[in-house]
């Protein structure tokens, strides 16, 4: 038999604790770039509804991450993505759709400053909710987390969700929805063990 | 010509025997830090296919060399020289272009520039310790750095790690994006950490050391390493009829 040409993607390995010096370092008084990348989601007047969304990660044993580092994927107001791959119309030039946060360098919690994201369509074309990729980096995560921020205030689209409608155990959902708690503002956060982990994904 | 071109579909199935356990407990860290639940798999869809994408208006002129980034000007980092260089595919070994690495190390004497670093190894006043640079249009990098060196941790009593720069690598999807660490040939540290330990394969770890690379080493300026990464490759379809991403 001919050998299998195989190509296995490389190995993970935890961000350790340092992750900001290579990712944010401006964050950490290291000032070679021009700023930190990720650092403003918005490059002039975007398109939508502004939001802010907060959050902090929390361990098994309830404690704060501080050395985490969160990056967020995101749609426009319309649901276009300014990427390459978007082939369906020409997303608001003014929103990068992707952020990048150190978290509070006293508390870890993570801050965006970015729009509410519009619906994407599944690959067999049913829409999905309004939702943002998340992935989480952190000293003792060996691999990166991914998981998804979907809207509290968006039942109806959730339950049209290919991917909520299609969990098992419903009474988790919680974990993955930012709760509105004022106009703009929503709060998100993640729980790595516990009762409320969170729903982390293989996608 | 119709059909010559394949049309990407979905991600493959990430191969996770490949990859590092969540919860290894001689990584004492990741024992609280690891979920519990098992992962919940789902295809990809756009939101996993599409990432941010940088140009190279965001590099500066130094940001592929820590020996000069964060020195004053005239100076250098102090430490062994070297190249790293290598190329970025995808699992089907297509180059992936334009695509952002970036990198940060402790200095020669294996102290990190963190304020929550406590060994007692000197900072180097003329090493930062990041750096960053893209990929050419083949998937080919290189950036040039000094040595890091290996350092002491608080984990066991006397965890010490190997020799390390440490990767951030973007790919053209968010489902692609990576962190990892490099690892130099012959280090005797390597099969003793407990962080190389969270990979069960051996042969997977292997991919994570760099070999010496004698063919790009500057005669009477640097040493050369070669490491190569591979990111997550999509699902090629020629067939215009079979429905992409499922």
């Amino acid at each position: 038999m001919q050998p299998f040409d195989d190509h296995p993607e490389t190995p993970s390995q935890t961000a350790g604790p340092y992750v900001h010096i290579g990712c944010t370092p401006t964050f950490c008084d290291i000032n070679v770039y021009s700023g930190d990348l990720g650092a403003s989601m918005k490059m002039g007047p975007v398109k939508g509804e502004e939001i802010t969304l907060t959050g902090s990660i929390y361990d098994g044993l309830g404690g704060a991450l501080k050395d985490a580092l969160i990056e967020i994927w995101q749609a426009d107001a319309d649901g276009l993505y300014n990427a390459p791959e978007e082939t369906r119309g020409q997303a608001d030039p003014n929103f990068t759709g992707w952020g990048r946060s150190p978290g509070d360098m006293q508390t870890g919690a993570f801050r965006f400053e970015t729009v509410k994201p519009g619906r994407v369509p599944w690959p067999d074309g049913r829409l999905q909710a309004p939702h943002i990729s998340v992935w989480i980096v952190a000293r003792g995560i060996n691999m990166g987390l991914t998981t998804r921020i979907y809207f509290d205030d968006e039942a109806t689209a959730n339950a049209e969700d290919p991917i909520l409608s299609r969990i098992e155990h419903q009474n988790r959902i919680p974990t993955l929805l930012a709760k509105k708690t004022a106009p703009g503002q929503y709060q998100y956060d993640v729980r790595l063990q516990g009762p409320n982990e969170t729903i982390f994904l293989d996608i | 010509m119709k059909n010559n071109t394949p049309r990407r579909g979905g991600f493959m199935a990430r191969n996770r025997a490949g990859h590092p356990t969540a919860c290894h407990p001689p990584y004492k860290t990741s024992v609280k830090r690891s979920p519990q639940a098992a992962l919940l798999s789902y295809p990809s869809s756009l939101s996993e296919e599409s990432g941010p994408v940088f140009g190279p208006d965001v590099l500066g002129p130094l940001d592929n060399d820590m020996i000069t980034n964060f020195a004053a000007p005239g100076e250098m980092a102090i430490g062994p020289r070297i190249v790293v260089h290598g190329r970025v595919t995808d699992e089907s070994g297509r180059g992936v272009p334009r695509t952002l690495l970036e990198l940060w190390q402790a200095n020669a004497g294996g102290r990190y520039r963190h304020k929550k670093e406590g060994y007692l190894a000197p900072l180097d006043p003329n090493f930062g310790g990041c750096g960053r640079c893209l990929t050419d249009e083949d998937g080919q990098y290189e950036f040039r750095t000094i040595l890091p060196g290996p350092y002491p941790w608080p984990n066991g009593v006397n965890d010490w790690r190997p020799a390390h720069i440490h990767f951030s690598v973007f790919g053209s999807s968010f489902a692609q994006r990576l962190i990892t660490q490099m690892y130099f040939e012959g280090d005797p540290l390597i099969w003793r950490c407990p962080i190389i330990g969270t990979i069960a394969d051996k042969s997977a770890a292997e991919r994570l050391i760099a070999p010496l690379d004698m063919k790009r080493t500057i005669p009477m300026d640097a040493r050369a390493y070669k490491f190569d990464i591979v990111l997550r490759g999509r699902r090629q379809s020629y067939f215009e009829n079979r429905r992409e991403g499922l």
